[in-house]
């Protein structure tokens, strides 16, 4: 079965021809970015290129500020998505208790219910709390919708996974708390690393809530410092597109370093 | 007390106290179920965001719904969209999967690389194809250059293209997402199966569904359903690149629901929509959800 016969070879051809009809709108995305402003040339034709562009976007854009409200924001609730995700996953996937199964029933209530109904009323009590404007809301916000998603994939993993280690810890007379952290959470590590890549996605990617919560203010997440930039410089899309690289890059990096994991971590999930 | 409510598998002692759920469950009911409780009581009543105490108007939201020229659209709209982006994308996410599984010598580059796009920022990735789709953009000028000048289009300018348009980007960012998914069914099937169907004279296609299709239908229910939610709730892609138009022509209920809100102040109409998105998504999942769950059953 491990002949590389040339059935192989054809479909190694299709598959990276389909790769290259896949990543036509990036090269088009960096080349356009790295273009002379006034180059009126087609825009799939290669030019010389110049680094220009990357530094008006970074001036107009305000894209620094944004970089460092984005990853706060998706620092903050990914460290509380993973902590009270993983907390809450154990008592579910340990006790076989009714109220054990009804919570469990409830999160996954979470995960269908689309937050554009939630959006409105979350918006007025956020006002009422004085956290409008301020990317606290965002971490709350985030945590709450996040950590359906995050439980069902910790206690599925948890379900596969020997209860002796906690046991011991605790014969060895640790504390619920102390066993939890200094054993359980440590053994997640192969799914905490998917919980990690998969929320911080979809935080940084996230448009709709930060337009709401944030807007009038000078804090903007990256999203929305673009869809404002690129509003007001439309027609000069060489230096638009750096902004948009610019943008997207961090997460670009984030998953090339931990590809491996992120691809391989859905198996986990599956299991579950 | 607390420690009793753990479980005690095998007679060990309990590990797990109720307690460990409460922050999380904090959380998830203040952002989620409480808002989402009073956003289905909203859309009776005639909100405007303001008053404290809104009147009671019953049905009023829904009946406006149903004569609102622009509702009607964007619910079409939304479902046409969830269906597209759910056949097509999942079938080009299991074509990507079976190819990426194949002995080929690329795959784990190409695997890598088919799923970048689902990183990318939907904003970004809508910016990028409303250049790509403009009447000189770069789609109809590699038409022109490989000399089929008669397909180019209005991509987004046509109002019988528009949605489609929408539709396939949001297909091009996460068919490597569905990839991934169907990857990891495809690498729980035992290499034997295989082996031994092949050694019974199967061919390809018949292995193909006797044995990778049926062992592939929990990847396949996951795939469903996220696609199917996803494609309901479609909003960035859309306000990126139409804002709903030409014409309401790629409106979809999100942007609806945002416009009427945010735009218009019309509170409780914007809400009823969302409450109809709400139905619509859980009617939709449990169908599906219980359909899938019956093939896997009998698999």
């Amino acid at each position: 079965m491990n002949r590389y016969t040339w059935r192989t070879a054809v479909l190694e051809a299709a598959m990276v021809a389909a790769a290259l009809v896949f990543a036509f709108p990036v090269y088009v995305l960096v080349s356009l970015s790295l273009r002379q402003p006034g180059d009126q040339s087609s825009p799939i034709a290669l030019s010389t290129p110049t680094l220009a562009n990357y530094g008006d976007a970074w001036q107009q854009a305000g894209l620094g500020s944004a970089l460092l409200t984005s990853t706060l924001i998706t620092a903050g609730s990914v460290v509380l998505v993973v902590v009270l995700s993983a907390m809450a996953a154990y008592p579910l996937a340990r006790s076989t208790r009714t109220w054990s199964k009804a919570a469990f029933g409830l999160f996954m209530l979470g995960l269908l219910l689309p937050f554009q109904l939630a959006l409105i009323p979350l918006y007025q009590s956020m006002r009422d709390l004085g956290l409008l404007g301020n990317p606290l809301a965002l971490v709350v916000f985030y945590t709450g919708l996040q950590t359906p998603f995050s439980v069902f994939l910790y206690t599925g993993f948890l379900r596969a996974l020997d209860p002796a280690y906690e046991e011991a810890a605790l014969i060895d007379g640790c504390g619920p708390l102390r066993a939890f952290f200094s054993v359980v959470l440590p053994l997640l590590r192969p799914i905490t690393g998917t919980v990690v890549i998969l929320n911080a996605i979809f935080v940084w990617n996230d448009f709709l809530t930060p337009l709401l919560y944030l807007s009038g203010t000078g804090q903007q997440t990256v999203p929305v410092a673009l869809f404002g930039f690129v509003g007001q410089y439309v027609s000069q899309w060489p230096m638009v597109f750096a902004g948009l690289v610019i943008g997207t890059a961090p997460m670009l990096l984030v998953y090339f370093a931990l590809q491996k994991r992120v691809i391989q971590g859905f198996a986990g999930g599956l299991k579950g | 007390m607390a420690t009793k409510l753990g479980s005690r598998r095998r007679g060990g002692p309990p590990t797990a106290p109720w307690w460990f759920l409460a922050p999380a469950l904090a959380f998830f009911v203040f952002v989620v179920v409480v808002p989402s409780v009073q956003g289905a009581g909203y859309a009776f009543t005639d909100w405007d965001g303001i008053t404290p105490a809104p009147d009671f108007a019953g049905l009023d939201n829904f009946r406006t719904l149903l004569d609102d020229e622009t509702a009607r659209l964007a619910l079409v709209n939304t479902l046409l969209a969830a269906a597209g982006i759910t056949v097509v994308q999942n079938v080009i996410g299991l074509l990507l999967a079976l190819g990426v599984h194949a002995r080929i010598r690329s795959r784990t580059v190409l695997r890598v690389f088919f799923f970048a796009p689902a990183v990318i920022t939907p904003v970004v990735t809508a910016y990028l194809w409303k250049y790509l789709y403009a009447p000189e953009g770069a789609i109809n000028a590699l038409f022109a250059a490989l000399g089929l000048g008669s397909w180019q289009q209005d991509w987004l300018g046509d109002p019988d293209l528009a949605l489609w348009s929408v539709v396939a980007v949001v297909i091009w960012q996460f068919a490597g997402y569905s990839m991934v998914i169907f990857l990891a069914g495809l690498q729980s099937i035992p290499q034997e199966v295989h082996e031994a169907a092949a050694l019974d004279g199967a061919g390809a296609l018949g292995r193909f569904w006797h044995v990778t299709r049926p062992m592939l239908a929990p990847a396949m229910t996951i795939n469903l359903m996220l696609s199917v939610i996803g494609g309901l709730k479609l909003f960035d892609q859309v306000w990126v690149m139409t804002q709903g138009g030409p014409g309401g022509a790629t409106d979809t209920l999100s942007t609806v629901i945002y416009r009427q809100a945010f735009q218009f102040n019309d509170f409780a109409y914007s809400i009823a929509l969302a409450l109809v998105l709400t139905v619509l998504v859980a009617v939709i999942s449990a169908v599906q959800y219980r359909g899938l769950r019956r093939r896997e059953d009998f698999s």
